[in-house]
């Protein structure tokens, strides 16, 4: 293949630009690298306080260091081309032909597939080591934490709130939920309705949560605070409005907390009301009312009844 | 078609658009149901608000769909014209909302059935007394924590403002009275029929804004799940509660 410098003859008359930018490239780099890893980084969202949000914060930190090269490279090599290769006042001759470099394409071909396949291990890494990396891993989920002792709490979303079920505490339920501080937490995601998403920002976990299916997703949280539910997936009429908060507390905190849930629950009735704590619900299905809810119907003789879902029948 | 008919023509269609365009966002899309204000009615740091729900409205130009009203400030509940039709109302801040709630309509299960708790009312409890259609009373006043909507036909509908964590089961006619052979009412605002009497109250937040309220019973009927129509409807299912200063 042929150079442009052979091709001309006029290679002697030109400085090495590729050496030039490459000098102005490689010391900037380095330098918006470090800054980016040593001051922007433990800013980065969604912070640290769960394994998995540290997790994720890492990957997006290694993420800008790769892309930051990259982007300055653009940005010097078209600052370099503006100064140098700008028309100068009564220059009329044409720019030299080029007819192919294979040190040129070799090199970006490499690069770019270092780049691309290097980014597949890593997020494929990133994704099977942190249990998932706080997403929604279905009902099987592949990847589990490797731990004996698991804080199960079902996120319960329906139009529109979510409320939380802690089957190791009676199956009590609540509108705000509170997680303790350093034990694994699986959450099972599900819901009564519509698909919704469970989204804790600051926990790194997001979840659809689909009716009649379960979808669990985990972490662990590391660092007491407030954290924020939001639904993530558009839902209806209030799905803006769809979010509550939550807590992580230390253990102390939360087994008072969720006794004092159980306790007064089991008071005021209300934990004989629920139902049997499953990892999914079919609301057409209420065992208590059993041939009663014939008899509401008979009772009401209006649309008192309850809407299936096939009402009407769906597509 | 000489120029100036043309422009003109042109310039016509253009306005006939942009007209259409206006009416349609200004009559379908800015358009809301009247805000009933209570901030007038408030005293001594405390405001009385009146609603229903039915099991239908009788507007001739709107869905006959289940619905909420809100009642005028101070006016006579056992009259049709003190009813407006909207799901909008607006109370003073840090003030305690007395609410009642004449429930007319029937019973519909909840979904989930922790909804039948009462929870963010002050004392967590509701007040709830049941009616015949001839107006008396069905048994004393009951201050409960829950009304069970998986047991008999006791739940009609809810009223819920998530955001200030107050979660109210609205009991439905039938509950504690299934000797209750009435119809349900037939004609609303509803004046007359079986209805439950509930009563709760809560405090505003200490500062203004748009808090949204809902049901959270299916109560949709002929929408998937029961979920559409008037339940994602605002001045019907669901509405605001707008804190405003007075």
């Amino acid at each position: 293949m042929t150079t442009p410098e052979a091709t001309t003859g006029a290679a002697a008359a030109e400085p090495r630009h590729g050496l030039r930018i490459f000098l102005i490239w490689l010391p900037l780099a380095i330098i918006v690298d470090l800054i980016v890893w040593f001051v922007w980084y433990p800013h980065f969202p969604p912070g640290r306080m769960t394994d998995q949000a540290q997790g994720q914060q890492f990957d997006i930190a290694v993420m800008t260091v790769l892309s930051v090269p990259v982007l300055l490279f653009i940005w010097v090599y078209f600052a370099y081309a503006l100064i140098v290769w700008r028309r100068r006042p009564g220059d009329e001759e044409d720019a030299t032909p080029i007819h192919g470099n294979t040190r040129i394409q070799a090199t970006w071909i490499t690069t770019t597939a270092v780049i691309v396949l290097g980014l597949f291990v890593f997020g494929t890494v990133q994704l099977i080591v942190p249990a998932g990396a706080g997403a929604g891993e279905g009902p099987s989920p592949i990847w589990k934490p490797h731990v004996n002792q698991l804080l199960k709490v079902q996120v319960i979303g329906q139009q529109w709130a979510f409320t939380y079920r802690f089957p190791q505490f009676g199956g009590i339920e609540t509108t705000h939920l509170e997680l303790p501080i350093g034990e694994e937490v699986q959450f099972n995601v599900t819901s009564l309705d519509v698909i919704h998403s469970f989204w804790a920002y600051q926990l790194g976990v997001k979840a659809d949560a689909n009716p009649g299916v379960n979808n669990v997703a985990f972490a662990k949280p590391q660092q007491i605070g407030d954290f924020t539910v939001r639904c993530n997936e558009l839902c209806g009429l209030w799905h803006g409005a769809m979010f509550n908060t939550g807590k992580v507390v230390s253990p102390v905190s939360f087994m008072a907390w969720a006794n004092g849930i159980r306790d007064r629950e089991t008071r005021a009735g209300v934990l004989i009301t629920l139902p049997a704590y499953s990892l999914t619900y079919d609301p057409t299905q209420i065992t208590s009312l059993g041939n009663t809810l014939k008899k509401v119907l008979g009772i009401t003789g209006s649309p008192g009844y309850y809407y299936s879902p096939a009402n009407p029948v769906q597509p | 078609m000489s120029v100036p008919v043309r422009v003109v023509t042109l310039l016509v269609a253009f306005a006939l658009v942009v007209v259409g365009a206006v009416f349609v966002v200004a009559h379908f899309v800015l358009s809301n149901p009247p805000t009933v204000d209570y901030t007038g009615a408030a005293h001594n740091g405390q405001v009385n608000v009146v609603l229903q729900e039915d099991p239908q409205n009788n507007s001739a130009s709107k869905p006959i769909w289940v619905s909420y009203y809100v009642m005028k400030p101070g006016a006579n509940p056992n009259s049709q014209s003190s009813w407006v039709h909207t799901t909008l109302f607006s109370v003073p801040p840090n003030t305690r909302v007395n609410l009642t709630i004449r429930g007319y309509d029937g019973c519909t299960p909840l979904r989930n059935n922790f909804w039948s708790q009462v929870q963010g009312t002050l004392g967590n409890v509701v007040a709830l007394q049941q009616f015949q259609d001839t107006g008396k009373s069905v048994g004393p006043v009951k201050v409960t924590s829950i009304v069970n909507s998986w047991s008999g036909c006791n739940v009609g509908h809810t009223f819920a403002i998530p955001s200030l964590g107050v979660f109210v089961p609205v009991a439905s006619p039938n509950a504690y009275n299934n000797g209750n052979k009435a119809g349900l009412c037939g004609s609303s605002p509803c004046v007359s029929g079986p209805f439950s009497l509930e009563s709760f109250s809560f405090m505003t937040p200490d500062h203004t804004g748009e808090f949204r309220w809902q049901c959270f019973v299916p109560c949709g009927g002929g929408y998937v799940d029961g979920n559409g129509g008037p339940m994602q409807t605002i001045g019907y299912m669901t509405g605001q509660m707008n804190v405003v200063s007075s």
